[in-house]
């Protein structure tokens, strides 16, 4: 397409704000109105504004909303200056729909807020302003309307820029430009209007026209999603996706993720011919150097600038759902080109959208925005979404009514809003799916060992403890002893860490410490976890051993018969 | 080219509704792109009514040939068989059968999941609130109110089976930066958008072009005008505009200049007030 510069900008304002009529305002002026349309907004025969046409009739595009009168969800819209391309994301005020703010805006690299003169800065007009530093918008215009009813006057103007700007900087907005206007007649929205002499700024449509556009792109650290891998012939295997930053040409060295494996861009092969040098946010296909089995979910990184790899991270949700959310449920998350399992492990704090406070939850509702810690079955290569709004941003998806019921955020990481440390669901993830990929199960592991990884809580006479682990090594199990002679606290992980590896874990405790106990039994699979104290264990250390080994075979971790049928005098 | 991929990579059998109209080429060089240097890895499909130009099927089937796609077309028979026809019938049960009924049936028989669509959002104003991928219910019913949210470049591919998604990539594209990618890019199109002596009636100020044997109401005498079509359907439902523009330039030139919107000399879309919509939710694109 041509080479003029684009800029996405989306709209926001409360009900009755003159919305559509500021849209109608620069689309008509900017003549990109037809004569066909405005007659058939001339013979609708509504007209809910006072001058002499409808101008919001132009963009209120559904029958339900005409009927309504206000605008119910996200409309696109067009036009263009000599200067440049415009697409506007027409998205409403009201509450219920806050969700479709969040829509318009999350490509937007500007967003006119609308004011009421009359009224000033109202509880939505907050909720934009948060909504807008939230999705990481690097502009805004706060479009101050319906000056003709104020009388154009300053000291109203000012004192909505001031409260506006306040709440803006509570909230991390940067780069606000202030706009007194009146979308009905024209004031200060192409033309500076002789109405407000005391304005000293620009008219709205020469700032829409040269406000930057690029400097949300980042062209330093590569990040290629596999999108789609293209195989037309057995010896040609081309990823194809869109580049999220970075740039890629023939030579470049990549990594490949999650395997970590580094190789070159052979060539960027297309309908055109080779491209000399692909950029964010062109659409490519890659053929790599080595035989690198990548496919849809993997990304190609900068070797030297590796994204986070986790599984756990934090992030701020908007809840665009009447289904409630909570942490008691799995949704399906998706993020660049990875559709992965997913939940909600803790709830942080609900925002207060008015205040800022934050409040304590334990579900999430339609249009509430919170801070969670989030956990996926499958490690996301991510940047933190204020870095880049591609690669950190991801929405959940309701497996159950297939709706898209969330958008996310991702966080810088930090120890407070990382999911904390649970691996209890790890004991299953073999279990899950590791037909699928070929990883080891639970079931392998046992067939190997002869056992089930257990983990035995010994709160006394370390003897035993030895004792134990030479007659189960002795039968042929795998087993270690960890004892607290240092005041580590970490026997519970380490425990963990060995039952994972198909171990019998004997944990042998000088100091009790009940936190400790009830953490390794946590982590333990349920009937799993056997707690020894010194009372009732017989006198003698054979014979206290011989009893733990009773224990272990009845609680069904140990079964001797199976596998030990000669010479063990049982 | 991205929101081809994904669709190709999330779908088990997509389709490409090809109405061999100017947003239609455009779709096929954009997916031939999106999937070099293999084939396009979807059939397209034709919904034909019957009554469409014969120089729009020539070029059709000469066109597919040439870049050796899938074609398949698809025609509601009965309800020609039982006497359909725009003349008879009128335009609203007309389109209801041929079009509307015919893609459902079509998609359904064809066991299609996502369709791809080459409609635009500046084209008329139900279409301008339209998501990327716009969900359809087992009907084929789009519901404007339950829409999904669409985020960055996520797109949404969940769906039960029997339900589907209609894709439109060319949303936030103008009739303008069509006009200009398919001279930057030498896309071949269909003669009848070149200004050019064709035979029309002239009706409620419209150029009614008169193949198909359209029935002529009393007085009215075919003329030969200079003109050309902005857009392309059905013979009967297509007017045309008088035009001297004869070559990419100068069509891109005249749209500049143009003070009226593209389908205005569509019949279908103002059978109704909001008929766009009425049509959509039953199913139509």
């Amino acid at each position: 397409m041509s080479a003029m510069q684009l800029l996405r900008f989306s709209t926001a304002g409360s009900v009755d704000d003159g919305k559509s009529t500021l849209i109608g305002r620069l689309l008509v002026e900017t003549n990109s109105v037809f004569e066909d349309q405005l007659a058939s907004v001339k013979k609708s025969g509504v007209n809910r504004s006072t001058g002499p046409i409808d101008l919001s009739l132009l963009t209120d595009g559904l029958r339900a909303e005409r009927e309504q009168g206000i605008t119910i969800d996200v409309a696109y819209r067009y036009f263009s200056t000599p200067r440049r391309k415009f697409i506007i994301g027409d998205t409403p005020g009201h509450e219920q729909y806050t969700r479709n703010m969040a829509t318009g805006a999350s490509t937007a690299g500007l967003t006119i807020i609308l004011i009421d003169a009359r009224k000033g800065v109202l509880p939505q007009s907050r909720r934009h302003a948060f909504i807008a530093s939230l999705l990481g918008i690097p502009h805004i215009a706060v479009a101050v309307n319906k000056m003709d009813l104020v009388e154009f006057s300053q000291s109203v103007f000012e004192r909505i820029r001031e409260d506006f700007t306040s709440f803006a900087k509570s909230v991390g907005l940067r780069n606000l430009t202030f706009f007194p206007v009146s979308a009905l007649d024209g004031d200060n929205i192409v033309t500076l209007s002789p109405r407000t002499p005391w304005f000293e700024g620009k008219p709205l449509l020469a700032h829409l026209e040269t406000v930057p556009v690029a400097e949300d792109r980042n062209f330093e650290e590569l990040r290629f999603p596999v999108q789609y891998v293209i195989r037309p012939t057995l010896d040609f295997r081309g990823y194809a996706g869109q580049l999220a930053a970075g740039t890629l040409r023939a030579g470049d060295e990549v990594m490949a993720l999650p395997s970590g494996r580094v190789t070159r861009v052979k060539e960027i092969p297309s309908f055109d011919g080779p491209v000399a040098e692909a950029f964010t946010p062109m659409s490519v296909t890659v053929v790599l150097e080595d035989e690198i089995d990548l496919s849809r979910g993997d990304m190609l990184v900068d070797p030297n600038h590796v994204p986070h790899v986790s599984r756990r991270f934090g992030a701020k949700l908007v809840w665009m759902h009447q289904d409630a959310g909570g942490v008691d449920k799995t949704y399906l998350l998706k993020h660049t080109t990875q559709t992965v399992p997913a939940e909600i492990r803790r709830i942080r704090h609900r925002v207060d959208v008015s205040t800022l406070a934050h409040i304590e939850t334990s579900e999430l509702g339609l249009n509430d925005i919170a801070a969670v810690a989030m956990e996926t079955r499958r490690p996301l290569f991510f940047d933190a979404y204020a870095k880049n709004r591609h690669t950190g941003g991801f929405v959940l998806i309701d497996p159950l009514t297939n709706l898209t019921v969330a958008a996310g955020m991702i966080e810088e990481s930090t120890a407070d809003n990382v999911a904390p440390l649970n691996l209890r669901d790890l004991q299953f993830t073999g279990e899950l799916d590791g037909e699928a990929s070929g990883r080891l199960t639970n079931a392998e592991r046992y067939a190997r060992a002869g056992h089930y990884p257990a983990t035995l809580w010994l709160t006394a006479r370390r003897d035993v403890a030895y004792l134990v682990e030479r007659k189960l090594f002795d039968l042929g199990c795998q087993v270690h002893v960890l004892a607290d002679d240092s005041d580590s606290h970490l026997l519970p992980e380490l425990a963990r860490v060995l039952n994972n590896a198909g171990l019998i874990a004997i944990c042998s405790i000088a100091s009790p410490d009940a936190g400790e106990r009830d953490r390794a039994e946590r982590f333990t699979a349920p009937n799993r976890f056997l707690e020894v104290s010194a009372k009732g264990l017989p006198a003698s250390d054979e014979e206290a051993a011989e009893w733990v080994l009773k224990l272990l075979e009845d609680r069904g971790v140990l079964r001797r018969k199976d596998r030990f049928t000669q010479g063990e005098g049982i | 080219m991205h929101i081809m991929r994904e669709v190709v990579a999330e779908f088990a059998k997509p389709v490409m509704l090809y109405s061999i109209g100017k947003d239609s080429s455009v779709m096929v060089r954009l997916a031939q792109k999106a999937f070099y240097p293999a084939k396009l890895p979807f059939p397209l499909l034709h919904v034909d009514t019957t009554y469409k130009f014969a120089e729009m099927i020539e070029f059709r089937d000469q066109f597919c040939k040439e870049i050796g796609a899938e074609l398949i077309v698809h025609t509601n028979r009965k309800a020609i068989e039982d006497g359909a026809n725009p003349f008879a019938l009128g335009t609203s049960k007309c389109c209801a059968l041929l079009k509307t009924r015919a893609l459902l049936d079509a998609l359904a028989e064809g066991g299609f999941d996502a369709a791809f669509g080459g409609a635009r959002r500046d084209e008329e104003k139900s279409r301008a609130k339209e998501r990327v991928f716009s969900f359809r219910d087992k009907f084929g019913q789009w519901d404007p109110k339950n829409q999904r949210p669409e985020l960055w470049n996520i797109y949404n591919a969940k769906i039960e089976k029997g339900e589907t998604i209609r894709v439109f990539p060319l949303s936030n594209w103008t009739e303008n930066d069509v006009w200009n990618y398919i001279h930057l890019e030498k896309i071949p199109i269909v003669p009848l958008y070149f200004a050019k002596e064709r035979e029309f009636v002239i009706r409620d100020n419209q150029l009614i072009p008169t193949e198909h044997n359209m029935p002529l109401r009393e007085g009215e005498v075919p003329q030969r005008v200079m003109s050309r079509m902005r857009s392309l359907g059905c013979t009967y439902c297509t007017g045309a505009i008088r035009s001297e523009a004869g070559t990419l330039p100068e069509i891109v030139d005249e749209l500049l200049e143009f003070r009226r919107s593209e389908r205005e000399n569509r019949i279908i879309d103002h059978d109704q007030e909001g008929s766009m919509e009425l049509k959509k939710r039953e199913g139509y694109f």
